[in-house]
């Protein structure tokens, strides 16, 4: 074996960790980059599957469908109030959790996983058998929403709670100190300290309300969200429309996530100047990471 | 006094909204599967026999589903380890960046992710060809196979595999793993000795959060595969909303979620249950 190829056999054998960890980075965007690049098909007939030639005409249609868009806005404005009810009343468990030692808390803790350990079939059935027997609700929005906040939830408590777990109390007792009411101390130093968290909580909240289809196909009536759309769509082929609307909704969360790192970023920022800053625990981990794991 | 009502405000929207729409829900869902009669008129009388109809009529969509979840839980968890361990040990300033492409699928909606494998994995497509070549797509066709379902399902779990294991090997102090170095053992041994048990819970977690929405999904079977290919969640879907077969579709439901909590449990006994519940319990 001569010398180089046995430098590069080393370098690939020394790497070969951090090279399938790319490959699969690379395999997990693959579908990403399909759809964009399908996004400037132009197909023949109704199936966007093969590529034919490239063409903007969707992007300059690209709310040309007044279904779709219809669709669209039903998601934005059902993710929207999910999102709201879920974060406010999420946030307020988490607090519970974290701040006391009450009686039930085992039991609220449970209440909470459960709903992540349970499979969205089984969810979406449930619901769909406890509205046609109650039949108060008539299915529809109402029903959609009362689902989404239902498995928002659990996702709330848990991105809350981790940020609140790390929570410096000192500041709390220092601001009483300084005289001010628990509804002053609250709104001032814990909601701006914690706001990151909750951001983050919402964030999550309106990602699985916007791509949520499974519940939704059970709960919907004759609602029709963005999914659902599609997913009637894909029988009759789906329009290009639908690929340009995914990238914009793509692009638009991208800028978001990147403000909500941002606003980390600063949060941690402003915690960090005290007079006698602790030495050790936190002092390697770079900013950003530490709130995720 | 005001402290000890406290949390039961701060908890009790929430904990209402969870007991009246997911509790009570799964009681109707039980109750209904012990209903008999035709669709318009059914009524509970204890039909057990919907349990044992379901099941044995049903009992290959159910084998399948298990099946097909534990392989994808399998592949995203040897895909999943080698990228977490990159991103928590190698990657440097690229770290962000990493986390980032991980969760970027989520940012284009599930279906859609999952039709665009249909367009990579139709049979004009490049890959297949390749795949083809490689002996690995028998008779020049992946799409409607097992096989594509499975790929689907990995795919569109992977990243709750990637990240509760990327989370545990973070906090791996790592001196740990120096100290395996420095009592002279070889890297494989470290690994396997010190960091691999230390990532237990990570890898616990994102099977568990892997297994268990893959068992019951129905999208990547519906869209990748086949007649051939259905799994539970199909059979559940179609009976609930096509069918109006509520009572069969209702005991179907509450055996996969029976299955799965048995399976879960067994699995926690064995893996350890500090490992999942560690953190949700504190």
């Amino acid at each position: 074996m001569g010398g180089r190829g046995g430098g590069a056999w080393r370098w690939l054998r020394e790497h070969a960790v951090q090279i399938v960890g790319v490959l699969v980075v690379l395999y997990m965007l693959i579908p990403i980059v399909v759809i964009f690049a399908f996004s400037f098909n132009d197909p023949a007939g109704r199936y966007n599957f093969t590529w034919v030639g490239f063409t903007f005409s969707h992007w300059s249609n690209a709310f040309g469908i007044p279904e779709l868009n219809e669709a669209l806005v039903t998601s934005l404005k059902l993710a929207v109030l999910a999102t709201l009810i879920s974060t406010v009343i999420g946030t307020l468990m988490a607090m519970a959790l974290v701040r006391y030692e009450f009686f039930g808390r085992r039991a609220a803790n449970f209440l909470i996983v459960i709903p992540m350990a349970t499979p969205e079939v089984v969810m979406g059935s449930a619901l769909l058998s406890f509205f046609l027997i109650l039949g108060t609700f008539s299915l529809g929005f109402q029903t959609l929403l009362i689902a989404h906040v239902m498995f928002c939830i659990s996702f709330v408590v848990v991105v809350v709670r981790s940020r609140l777990i790390g929570f410096d109390r000192n500041l709390e007792e220092a601001a009483k100190d300084l005289g001010a009411s628990p509804f002053t101390t609250f709104r001032l130093v814990t909601l701006p300290l914690i706001m990151p968290g909750i951001f983050g909580a919402a964030m999550l909240a309106f990602a699985l309300s916007i791509d949520d289809f499974v519940i939704s196909n059970f709960n919907s009536g004759t609602t029709v969200t963005f999914p659902l759309y599609i997913f009637g769509a894909a029988q009759r082929g789906i329009p290009v429309e639908v690929n340009v609307i995914a990238m914009i909704l793509f692009f638009f969360t991208v800028c978001a996530m990147g403000f909500a790192t941002w606003q980390q970023r600063r949060a941690e920022k402003l915690t960090s100047v005290r007079p006698e800053q602790e030495v050790g625990v936190g002092a390697g981990v770079p900013a950003g990471v530490s709130a995720n794991a | 006094m005001r402290r000890r009502v406290a949390p039961y405000f701060l908890l009790g929207p929430g904990a209402a909204w969870l007991l009246l729409f997911f509790v009570v829900p799964l009681y109707y869902l039980f109750e209904l599967s012990l209903n008999s009669g035709v669709f318009g008129s059914y009524e509970f009388n204890w039909h057990w026999a919907n349990y044992g109809d379901a099941l044995s009529l049903y009992e290959t969509q159910f084998v399948r589903s298990f099946e097909y979840a534990g392989l994808a839980t399998l592949f995203a968890l040897l895909l999943a380890y080698p990228l977490a361990y990159t991103i928590a040990f190698k990657a440097g300033r690229w770290r962000n960046v990493l986390l980032f492409a991980v969760v970027a699928p989520f940012f284009t909606t599930y279906l859609i992710r999952t039709l665009a494998w249909e367009t990579i994995l139709s049979d004009q497509s490049p890959v297949v060809s390749v795949l083809d070549t490689l002996g690995l797509a028998p008779e020049g066709h992946v799409l409607a196979t097992g096989g594509a379902v499975i790929a689907g399902l990995t795919y569109n779990f992977l990243p709750f595999m990637v990240l509760p294991i990327y989370a545990s090997l973070e906090r791996i102090d790592v001196r740990l793993i120096e100290a395996g170095k420095d009592l002279y053992a070889s890297a494989s041994q470290t690994f396997f000795r010190v960091t691999l048990p230390l990532s237990a819970p990570g890898v616990v977690a994102g099977t568990l959060l892997t297994f268990i929405p893959a068992s019951g999904d129905y999208v990547n079977a519906q869209f990748l595969g086949s007649a051939s290919n259905q799994m539970i969640g199909n059979v559940i879907q179609s009976l609930y909303l096509k069918q109006s077969d509520y009572p069969a579709a209702a005991a179907l439901s509450f055996v996969l979620m029976a299955a799965i909590l048995i399976l879960v449990l067994i699995y926690i006994r064995f893996a350890g249950s500090e490992a999942l519940m560690g953190e949700e319990a504190v």
